[in-house]
């Protein structure tokens, strides 16, 4: 998908936290209107703007002002990124979990994404910024509840986001999108296709919502939509790629040791505040401090890779899935087999991204939290 | 997975036994090692010197981006260089002819196995001053094998795609490429040094990245294995290109004949034009290095006194 540069003007008295205004008809509008249940006519008299905003030339929309909406906030990754943009924003946090060691002027919605109190958060008050997180990876739960939270819970957000006109949208996806194959080249650049789900179900709802992202990109050009597709994801996050490396004995699979790409967790806070930025839009791949082979990545974590052959690891990993010993499907073997690297260079030069963590301290947040857990 | 310790019985013995390398692995590099003094000793050249002295372009955390790594590579270097000196006992002609930075080496196939790419390249490593490390495109599914998967990243082989190919060119690295692929491998021995169909992807590949091209003749790769036959319905079960027969392995004979190798590097092509240009116009450019190659394969026939001398 290209990434076209702004061309649309927002109409500067579409503001926030008023009545939902609709200028143009939209490929979603008649869904909009049997959820939500009113029909504004088309074209409506805009109102009077209270507070004109200067307005330049680069940036067509000067949207300073306004909240910046979190959803999935009580993750580890949410409670960093909160933590960092309450200093310069006004921080609106939404998560199932409660969020007890927040700081005090991040306001927190203890709601179920998918129920109609999301849409009073965005009534309430002005918002300027949603930054998708809320993102259900666990491969545990049903394929039924995955796609609830993570697609019907996600259009309903978008929906919620055209009505109201908020001029961006932050959504973290995953270089995992791409998916591990032999014929992969060695460096996926946002172009590719997103073939994750190919040989792997459990990642179909991944791609759809990355798909999602991407046709609202296209439906809603007022609105600057940035997809972020950062690959592995380590640090004290809990996420699949931290937990594999924290293991004392990680499994590898016997005879391939493709080349990793690992990012900081802060590293990927930052990029979302590069993205949050007004005037940018688009897919960015988002890479650490460089890529090495798996086996090197283990021992210098301080774990002893154990080498298993393909059918055997497949056989035993689905009995302990079974078993619900392990938290890895087999079918993420293919992560152990396969590269899946990602070409950064757009985000470099148009996002002016820049990993800002080397390698030795992205392992030692890994090993740290693994000492602290043993 | 992870194992506390002090249940599971005998955990602390095991890690004892496994802080340092494992046994076998010490028993390979030490083998490697001797390799690597044996190989210099023959050809007279300091191997770790040449590995050191090529380009590498390594991301910040001191890899290369596609794998490549000098400490399996110098075994490598030294069984080739075996090969190429004293098994096939190679002559290089017109090597001083590879310009500096990125180029593409087009090259007849022959042989069943690729060692054709590996005479190349203990050329381009041995021969040639200051030392260039080619790297060559490989078939997808060696990816999906084991062990070949992880080796042949680390002897700097690269999948087969564009922008594989694209992404090395631009980073000023040599590549090997046979335009003929399988086809050309696979030959039986009536149809020895006659050029099957170029591909016409490398034309289009160096009018992008305005990479010359240089024409490479190899002599004596037709007869290391003498295939009189494609055991086509085999290999379509097996899922190979090709399944040759070769009357040498009826004789317990796995290794390859010791043919004498030449290599002959011709004169750099330089071609522009629109990559995007019709098959009809490419099909010239590609036509032309074909006959070159051609013309050279067939007048190093004529120079030779011998298969085997």
């Amino acid at each position: 998908m290209p990434n076209p540069q702004i061309t649309s003007r927002r109409k500067p008295s579409a503001r926030r936290g008023r009545e939902p205004v609709r200028e143009r008809p939209s490929a979603r509008a008649p869904v909009a209107r049997g959820v939500f249940g009113h029909v504004t006519e088309s074209p409506k008299p805009l109102e009077p703007v209270q507070q004109p905003q200067p307005i330049t030339q680069e940036f067509p929309k000067p949207a300073t002002e306004g909240a910046v909406l979190v959803t999935g906030v009580c993750g580890r990754l949410g409670k960093l990124l909160a933590r960092e943009l309450h200093r310069t924003d006004q921080v609106v946090g939404v998560d199932r979990r409660p969020f007890d060691d927040r700081p005090k002027d991040i306001v927190h919605h203890q709601v179920d994404m998918r129920r109609k109190k999301m849409k009073d958060i965005f009534r309430g008050r002005n918002i300027r910024a949603v930054v998708h997180l809320g993102v259900l990876h666990d491969p545990r739960r049903s394929d039924r509840e995955r796609h609830s939270w993570n697609i019907v819970a996600f259009q309903k957000l978008l929906d919620y986001m055209s009505q109201y006109q908020v001029p961006k949208l932050v959504v973290l996806s995953g270089a995992n999108v791409y998916g591990p194959q032999p014929n992969n080249p060695q460096f996926l650049t946002e172009d590719a296709p997103l073939l994750g789900a190919q040989h792997f179900g459990g990642m179909r709802d991944l791609v759809e919502l990355d798909m999602l992202a991407q046709s609202f990109f296209w439906k809603h050009p007022d609105t600057e939509t940035v997809v972020l597709r950062p690959c592995h994801i380590v640090g004290r996050v809990h996420n699949a790629a931290s937990n594999y490396l924290r293991l004392e004995r990680p499994v590898m699979v016997m005879g391939f040791d493709p080349m990793m790409q690992v990012v900081h967790e802060k590293d990927v806070v930052r990029a979302i505040q590069l993205a949050l930025r007004p005037g940018v839009r688009g897919i960015y791949n988002i890479r650490g401090p460089g890529e090495m082979p798996l086996s090197h990545l283990i021992r210098q974590v301080g774990g002893r890779p154990r080498q298993v052959p393909t059918p055997l690891a497949k056989v035993a990993l689905d009995q302990l899935w079974k078993l619900r010993l392990s938290t890895f499907p087999s079918q993420e073997l293919d992560h152990l087999r396969y590269v899946c690297m990602v070409d950064d260079s757009r985000a470099r030069t148009e996002l002016g991204y820049e990993p800002a963590h080397s390698i030795d301290r992205v392992l030692e947040d890994v090993r740290r939290l693994r000492h602290q857990l043993s | 997975m992870a194992q506390g310790g002090s249940i599971v019985p005998f955990a602390g013995w095991r890690r004892t036994r496994l802080l340092g390398e494992s046994p076998l692995r010490q028993a390979l590099r030490s083998v490697g090692d001797r390799v690597v003094r044996l190989a210099e000793d023959v050809v007279g050249q300091d191997l770790d010197a040449r590995i050191a002295g090529i380009k590498t372009h390594l991301n910040e955390v001191g890899h290369d981006p596609f794998g490549f790594d000098p400490e399996t590579s110098r075994y490598a270097l030294a069984m080739a260089a075996l090969l190429h000196r004293r098994y096939f006992r190679t002559q290089v002609f017109g090597i001083n002819r590879v310009p500096q930075g990125r180029v593409l080496i087009v090259a007849n196939h022959s042989g069943q196995l690729p060692l054709d790419a590996v005479m190349i390249g203990s050329a381009m490593m041995l021969d040639a001053d200051p030392p260039r490390f080619p790297r060559s495109m490989v078939e997808t599914w060696t990816a999906e094998l084991p062990f070949i998967s992880t080796l042949y990243p680390r002897l700097g082989q690269v999948v087969g795609s564009p922008e594989n190919a694209r992404r090395l060119l631009q980073q000023e690295e040599s590549l090997i490429v046979f335009p003929e692929g399988a086809r050309g491998i696979s030959k039986t021995f009536d149809q020895r040094y006659q050029l099957t169909d170029f591909g016409l992807g490398f034309v289009r590949l160096a009018l992008e990245t305005g990479t010359p091209i240089v024409p490479v003749a190899v002599i004596g790769g037709e007869e290391q294995y003498p295939s009189i036959a494609d055991f086509k319905p085999l290999a379509r079960l097996l899922n190979m290109p090709a399944f040759p027969v070769m009357p040498q392995l009826f004789f317990g004979m796995i290794a390859p004949l010791p043919t004498k190798y030449r290599l002959y590097f011709g004169e750099p092509f330089r071609f522009s034009g629109d990559p995007d240009d019709d098959d009809s116009a490419i099909e010239e450019k590609v036509w032309l290095v074909k006959s070159t190659i051609q013309s050279m394969v067939n007048r190093g026939l004529r120079e030779r006194k011998g298969v085997f001398i």
